[in-house]
């Protein structure tokens, strides 16, 4: 039982980081307030003047956005889908005793090491390029003709980039989880005459509920704001066809040097981020207590 | 004793000799093309000159490099003291008081050497903003040996009924290899560039004289009808992420028969180091329709000084002697005269070493006539700049009606839809900005 002189002690020290740590968030999110309520040009400063929401109709009005919403769901549920759908066999593949174990768990671990950047370029000009790409030549080889992935199918081939660096991390996540599960438990099914599919279903599965509420959780906070492999690839189009709601907020603010635009859709973010985030700890979040 | 003798006189002799190593280091902000490469490799040379001088320099791709500069320049930022800028930035920033008028370049400068043209382009009110490092408009350029085979023969100045119609012929997909490549990467400088060009030649405009938006317009529709047809039959897969790299890379590894784009990279692909079609290609004029204009753009990278830098001598300097004749020299003498930077002034012209070794000398000087910045189209038009209108809202609306014009590249939406999503993007900017009602 703290005294009150320890607790007044405690309160006095942790002072000064709670300000900075206020300061830290506050200072940014004020500015951003203060700027949405702009019209302000980077090209034509002096210009500044006060518009109140106007921002926020034109932002919420402009068809990119609508498009980029779309996008960024799109985006998010296809990546988590996929690291999932693969994560689970792949984690159970390395769970098992072969050889050179550790060396095949690196280097299924591996992408998750490059940086985004690197590997959307990789990607984008080693991989999927329909001239000089590997998949071109792959295509050559069987006579068939080369897919121009970013323009055929740009989303897709974004998601099919992220998914790639996403999978090692919901893969290592499932692996501990896997790992911790009980041997007895999975012995007594054996001697009582389980198959592989109902151990799986009845016993793994259920046991990696949780591992998988933590992947959805921690890749969703991610994955809404992937910038990187967009940038590099498509710059956000064909069109509109890539752009999702940290690309589109980009280029109001970078491209087009629409500050007064961004900070309005940079707010709009905020509390869209804020929806997806209570609606996700409502429904799996509840995997997480008990 | 003697020890502390030798560390007073040590000391001593510092503070003595401490003012003559004054420094002042100058950080330039440039653009990662090849001839500012170069220039950041004989920095030595300059430096040698101004021993009180280092350089420090920033080189990045195009994009960002227009990010940094113009968010360090509009918030005062102050990183840079000289700043690589395009004849689109220069007019509009020195009327914002933002850039060091350039009065001081030194006696043996020769200011009225600059092309006139690119003098203009960097100029407000006869008051020189900006020097141009390089200068260019765009032309075509075409691969001698695959004319020859075809039976065609390239005329100096096309028309783009000729050049669609050769494109189509020398299209040979199974050989990988494609009868043009043009530009389809998103973006005011990217595509917009070039197809803003085209449109002008097509007797298209951007705004009338009341700053309306004539994307609505039967001469854009033409435009757009014509490039994305001649793309789909002719181009090579993955256009719509082409842009002026993808394509140098392209047509030096021998793929495409013609490449409409930008005066300076005819020595880039007649280079054998770079290129290995470097000896079979052809240079013309930028196809027209009979209208009197030809899809001419006019650009120059230019070195200006940021207002506020408080090293605006040690700059002047900088520029001085990047922009010079003597410079010219001193990459012909390490170099070669193919390899200097081509498009600002007239004696490089006039000079027999180059023209001897530059066979696209004189359409390179010929396309940069033919632009007109203060008349860039067949109708009249309310903003000055050949393939772009310099009004600061103009990158925002370019790179928009850029995606759109991609999209119709590769497909995902209409010549059509696409022209009439960047009618109404760009007449609400225009709204929101106050040019129109």
């Amino acid at each position: 039982m703290a005294t009150q002189q320890t607790q007044l002690l405690a309160r006095t020290l942790l002072t000064p980081a709670v300000a900075l740590l206020f300061i830290w968030m506050i200072v940014p999110l004020a500015l951003t307030i203060y700027f949405a309520t702009l019209h302000y040009n980077l090209l034509d400063p002096g210009s500044e003047s006060f518009v109140g929401l106007e921002n926020f109709r034109y932002f919420l009005t402009d068809p990119a956005f609508l498009a980029s919403l779309q996008n960024t769901l799109v985006l998010v549920g296809s990546v988590l889908a996929i690291t999932i759908i693969l994560g689970v066999p792949l984690a159970l593949l390395l769970d098992q005793q072969v050889v050179g174990l550790s060396i095949v768990r690196l280097m299924v671990i591996a992408p998750f090491f490059v940086m985004p950047t690197v590997s959307a370029l990789v990607w984008k000009n080693l991989l999927m390029h329909p001239v000089s790409g590997l998949f071109a030549w792959i295509a050559h080889l069987f006579g068939l003709p080369a897919i121009d992935w970013f323009n055929e199918a740009p989303l897709f081939s974004v998601i099919l980039i992220i998914s790639w660096q996403w999978l090692p991390f919901a893969t290592l996540i499932l692996l501990t989880a896997l790992q911790s599960l009980d041997e007895e438990q999975k012995e007594a099914a054996e001697m009582d005459g389980a198959s592989a599919i109902s151990t799986f279903i009845y016993i793994t599965l259920p046991h990696l509920a949780r591992p998988i509420t933590v992947v959805i959780l921690i890749e969703t906070i991610f994955l809404l704001t992937v910038f990187a492999e967009i940038f590099v690839t498509t710059g956000g189009g064909p069109g509109l066809q890539t752009t999702n709601i940290a690309f589109l907020i980009y280029s109001q603010a970078l491209i087009q040097y629409d500050v007064g635009s961004a900070s309005a859709g940079g707010l709009v973010a905020v509390v869209l981020a804020n929806i997806v985030a209570f609606f996700l700890v409502r429904i799996v979040g509840r995997n997480l207590e008990a | 004793m003697k020890n502390v003798l030798c560390a007073v006189a040590g000391a001593a002799s510092l503070l003595i000799s401490a003012p003559s190593i004054a420094q002042t280091t100058l950080t330039v902000a440039t653009v990662n093309n090849s001839d500012m490469i170069r220039m950041q490799g004989l920095t030595s040379e300059f430096t040698a000159k101004n021993p009180d001088i280092t350089v420090k320099w920033v080189t990045l791709e195009e994009n960002v490099l227009r990010q940094r500069v113009t968010t360090d320049i509009a918030t005062k930022g102050g990183q840079f003291d000289v700043l690589t800028i395009g004849t689109y930035e220069v007019p509009i920033w020195a009327k914002k008081s933002w850039l060091v008028p350039l009065d001081k370049l030194g006696a043996d400068y020769d200011v009225n050497d600059l092309l006139p043209k690119i003098k203009d382009a960097v100029s407000v009110d006869g008051k020189l903003y900006a020097a141009p490092f390089y200068g260019e408009s765009s032309m075509v350029m075409y691969r001698t040996d695959l004319f020859d085979k075809a039976g065609l023969k390239m005329p100096e100045s096309p028309t783009w009924d000729f050049v669609v119609d050769a494109a189509k012929k020398l299209t040979d997909k199974s050989g990988g290899v494609y009868g043009i490549c043009l530009r389809g990467k998103a973006g005011w400088g990217e595509n917009m560039a070039f197809l803003t060009a085209m449109s002008n030649s097509f007797g298209a405009r951007w705004f009338d004289e009341k700053w309306e938006p004539q994307f609505n317009s039967p001469e854009w529709k033409k435009t757009l009808t014509t490039y994305v047809d001649l793309m789909k039959q002719a181009g090579p897969p993955g256009a719509s992420s082409n842009g002026f790299n993808e394509n140098l890379a392209l047509f030096s590894a021998g793929k495409c028969a013609m490449w409409i784009d930008a005066t300076v990279a005819a020595s880039m692909v007649t280079n054998p180091k770079d290129s290995k079609v470097a000896d079979k290609v052809g240079f013309a004029l930028a196809p027209n329709t009979g209208l009197g204009k030809n899809a001419n753009w006019l650009w120059a990278w230019s070195l200006a000084i940021p207002a506020g830098s408080k090293k605006v001598d040690a700059a002047e300097k900088f520029i001085a002697w990047a922009t010079s004749k003597d410079y010219t020299k001193l990459v012909a003498s390490k170099e070669g005269w193919s390899n200097v930077p081509p498009g600002t002034r007239t004696s490089l012209y006039k000079n027999p070493d180059y023209l001897k070794v530059a066979p696209f000398a004189k359409l390179t000087l010929a396309s940069i006539d033919a632009a007109d910045p203060n008349k860039p189209t067949v109708k009249p038009v309310p903003y000055v700049g050949v393939q772009y209108a310099a009004i600061p809202e103009f990158q925002g609306i370019g790179t928009q009606v850029g995606q759109q014009f991609s999209a119709a590249l590769s497909g995902s939406t209409t010549v059509d839809a696409a022209l009439s999503a960047a009618q109404s993007a760009t007449e609400r900017e225009m709204k929101r900005a106050g040019y129109i009602k």
